[in-house]
């Protein structure tokens, strides 16, 4: 077994134990850190598959940015875990069933286990790639000219997703105290100042 | 020895994972969009090992933009949780009944 045999697995393993954590916790909070083991994980599996720039857009991104969303909205909200819990048991059997269903169906399609049906075993064109050659590179030469308007899309897709979230969470309260600058502006001296003419009184 | 059925078998095992999660966990609107985000994970996973072992940048492409997509998601799916949590005090997906026919 070579050494990348060896991460593999190592890291593997780790996907898969803390995706079962993911799935099997109590506190949703604790779901949420090891989603964040998974990601981790995860981006080492895809550094050994040499996408060096998606691995590190997945920390980034995903711990960096989405699980910390998870995290705040989990904080947040007030989740009676014990009520949430209610038919964990009742559903582990059906939910078993069917995972172990959908991968030997999954395993049997690609698997080494069953008769490799798609021929997956026997693809390798991977090819070794010398030490200056940049994967950030030749994703971005690609991402701007055959799939420009795709990453265009994106874009759009992301104004939409922020403008939605804003949206979605602003709320006004009437009980806020706040200015209205506009008001504040427009004010002329004659709102605020009243001269009163009034005839000089000596006091006796 | 390592090669492309045993990445494209980590992702047939995280792909059942989250579908298990689902079953197990659907009274709780956040671990089920934590599952669907594992979902996505399981699902990028393969199409990063068949760019590697087709050589093709393509399949690395995709990635980027599902994980546009699932940012995005994530991002719209807590901000309708935080509004339903503000007017039902609930995420418990069996209160969240009023489009019921």
């Amino acid at each position: 077994m070579s050494i990348t045999d060896f991460l593999f697995f190592v890291f593997a393993g780790t996907v898969i134990a803390a995706a079962l954590g993911v799935v099997l916790s109590k506190n949703p909070v604790h779901s949420v850190l090891f989603l964040i083991m998974t990601f981790f994980a995860c981006s080492a599996i895809w550094l050994m598959l040499e996408a060096e720039f998606l691995a590190i857009t997945l920390v980034l991104v995903y711990v960096g940015a989405v699980m910390v969303l998870f995290l705040f909205v989990v904080m947040m909200l007030d989740i009676n875990a014990a009520k949430m819990r209610e038919g964990f048991v009742s559903y582990l059997p059906i939910g078993i069933l069917f995972a172990v269903l959908m991968l030997a169906i999954m395993v049997y399609v690609v698997g080494p286990v069953g008769p490799d049906v798609m021929a997956t075993a026997a693809l390798d064109n991977a090819v070794k790639h010398a030490a200056d050659y940049s994967n950030t590179e030749a994703l971005g030469e690609i991402l701007y000219t055959d799939y420009v308007l795709a990453f265009e899309i994106a874009a759009i897709i992301l104004l939409v997703a922020i403008i939605a979230a804003i949206s979605l969470t602003l709320r006004r309260r009437p009980t806020t105290k706040h200015q209205n600058p506009s008001e504040q502006v427009k004010v002329k001296r004659n709102d605020r100042l009243k001269i009163i003419k009034s005839d000089a009184e000596v006091l006796k | 020895m390592i090669g492309l059925t045993s990445y494209l078998t980590l992702g047939a095992i995280l792909f059942a994972i989250s579908v298990a999660g689902i079953f197990l966990n659907r009274k709780n609107i956040v671990v089920l969009l934590m599952c669907i985000e594992l979902m996505l994970l399981a699902a990028n996973i393969n199409f990063i090992a068949f760019s590697h072992y087709l050589n093709d940048s393509a399949g690395q492409v995709f990635v980027f933009f599902i994980l546009t997509v699932a940012a995005a998601e994530a991002a719209i799916g807590l901000a309708i949780l935080v509004t339903l949590f503000r007017s039902r005090h609930s995420i418990d997906v069996e209160d969240l009944d009023a489009l019921k026919g």
